[in-house]
């Protein structure tokens, strides 16, 4: 027996060698390195941890079984994907296809294709959410529309720098700082660029303390920061029972691309607000939510592979993504100063930047920003109505671009 | 627009402008029908609340009670106490018991002075 030639040839068979010996076998390794820096960032700076450990673990899972029996048990297959987009291959659109060479993170990735989990978390979100702020001053409306102006200039900066429409229109919705959205418009347009675009959207979302501030400051006066808001009326339950039929009817009927989002959106709402659904609304906010949580975050990160990741679209999309979030914040900060001067100085600009969704952690930055400047100042119910009115906004602008380029 | 894929700068400027309209004007549209619902639903609690007091007016003749707000426990009695010191107090109360506020009844609040003591 050749004990030298069968260790050689364990160590040439191990996913170690396969980083150095497989051409390109390095570029997983940096994907690794990605995923535990991902991870750190979950775990100790506490950045969206329930999405981002996922992705992150996803991430690390694809890429070190990447080199497993050369593909055979591999937990993600993107060739098995690329076939399934590819209109000249035999296996377009076959879900058998996969189905039959799958590994269990293309398993979990078909729900993401055929867009379930976006649609189930909205559904989620819809019986988390309150929508009685954006009742008491539908005016709100009009913040979470002008927070809507990141997408698409980002959107045109994309085109700018050279990538497709429907890439661009899947660059441009991260500014609508909706994760669910932007996973969901992404899958439909270009599936190809899910994980940065996945990351960048989540990255952004848990820094929106850190981006917004600074741009809230330098928009608004010492006085309009100070601004103590009225309160809200009271809004009765019949408002609120009414409020996601009215909107599912009226959305789709406009936009009838943006029924899966605003449909689950609005049913968990219903189940919330209905009084005779209790376990269903339960369900949907937790035990659901979170199944759905980690098939969604483990198979987004699974796209995360180092052939598909490490190029400069990437770059390109941590950058879009970036101004996107920004120019997004700065559409609703205009849209709250409008409404400050038409208003007579009763409203607080503060609340416009809680327009770009990101439930509720935006509207927090908002309450945080208000008291600094007022210390007996209480935004929080107040910039509740942009911040879901953006979610909204930000169906209706993923509604229309998929209308579009879809 | 002939080709969406590899789009031009001008129509991706269309596509700008028009997507941004199309947010705004559904918003509108949105926001429109919601004030709508909302006067109705004003106006019909309006309705209920001027219709309460009056059938409870029937019985009692003389003395028609004041209607209590929506959730209301009854009339709060205020001794040497700002309202919102009451309000505060009243928040401390309902923390500290681990109750919700509205499943609570206070029926006076008194400031006690030191030489009170």
């Amino acid at each position: 027996m050749d004990i030298l030639g069968t260790l050689r040839d364990l160590c040439l068979e191990s996913g170690f060698a396969a980083f150095f010996v497989t051409d390109g076998g390095w570029k997983n390794l940096i994907m690794i390195l990605i995923a535990f820096v991902l991870l750190y960032l979950g775990i100790v700076k506490k950045f969206e941890p329930l999405l981002l450990c996922g992705i992150a673990f996803g991430c690390l899972l694809s890429n070190l079984s990447y080199f497993v029996g050369l593909g055979e048990n591999a937990l993600y297959h993107p060739e098995l994907w690329e076939a399934f987009l590819d209109e000249a291959s035999p296996y377009y659109h076959s879900y058998g296809h996969i189905m039959s060479n799958a590994g269990l993170l293309d398993f979990f990735y078909i729900g993401v294709k055929a867009g379930i989990y976006p649609s189930l978390i909205f559904m989620g979100v819809g019986a988390m959410t309150d929508f009685g702020p954006l009742l008491a001053n539908p005016k709100s409306l009009l913040m979470g529309a002008s927070a809507q102006l990141g997408v698409f200039i980002a959107f045109f900066g994309a085109v700018l720098l050279g990538f497709t429409g429907p890439e661009a229109a899947s660059i441009g919705i991260i500014g609508g700082a909706d994760g669910p959205t932007a996973i969901y418009l992404t899958t439909k347009l270009a599936p190809q660029l899910l994980g940065p675009i996945a990351i960048a959207a989540y990255s952004y979302m848990a820094l929106i303390p850190l981006i917004q501030p600074p741009i809230m400051k330098l928009m608004t006066t010492d006085k309009m920061r100070k601004v103590k808001m009225e309160q809200a009326r009271e809004v009765s339950k019949t408002e609120k029972i009414v409020f996601p039929i009215v909107v599912s009817t009226f959305v789709i009927l406009l936009l009838p691309s943006t029924a899966p989002l605003v449909g689950c959106l609005m049913l968990g709402n219903l189940f919330r607000e209905c009084g005779v659904t209790d376990r269903l609304s339960d369900t949907a906010q937790n035990a659901l939510m979170n199944i759905v949580t980690i098939f969604l975050a483990t198979s987004v990160g699974a796209t995360m592979v180092a052939q598909n990741f490490l190029n400069i679209s990437t770059i390109k999309i941590i950058f879009l993504g970036l101004c996107s979030f920004a120019i997004s914040t700065v559409g609703g900060l205009l849209g709250g100063i409008v409404m400050y001067k038409t208003s007579g100085g009763r409203l607080n600009p503060l609340i416009g930047s809680a327009g770009v969704s990101a439930v509720p952690m935006a509207a927090r930055v908002s309450q945080d920003v208000g008291r600094k400047y007022n210390k007996t100042n209480f935004l929080l119910m107040h910039a509740m109505g942009p911040n879901v009115a953006g979610v909204i906004g930000s169906a209706i602008a993923a509604g229309f671009l998929l209308s579009v380029f879809g | 627009m002939d080709d969406l894929v590899n789009i031009s700068i001008a129509d991706a400027g269309i596509v700008t402008l028009l997507g941004y309209a199309v947010v705004f004007i559904g918003l509108i549209l949105l926001m429109a029908m919601m004030m709508i619902m909302g006067a109705i639903m004003v106006s019909r609690a309006k309705k209920a609340a001027a219709a309460a007091p009056a059938a409870a007016a029937v019985p009692a003749a003389p003395a028609a009670p004041k209607a209590p707000a929506p959730g209301s426990a009854g009339e709060l009695k205020l001794y040497d106490t700002d309202p919102r010191d009451a309000a505060m107090v009243m928040a401390i109360v309902a923390d500290t018991l681990g109750k919700p506020l509205n499943e609570l009844r206070f029926k006076s609040i008194k400031e006690v002075k030191e030489d009170e003591v």
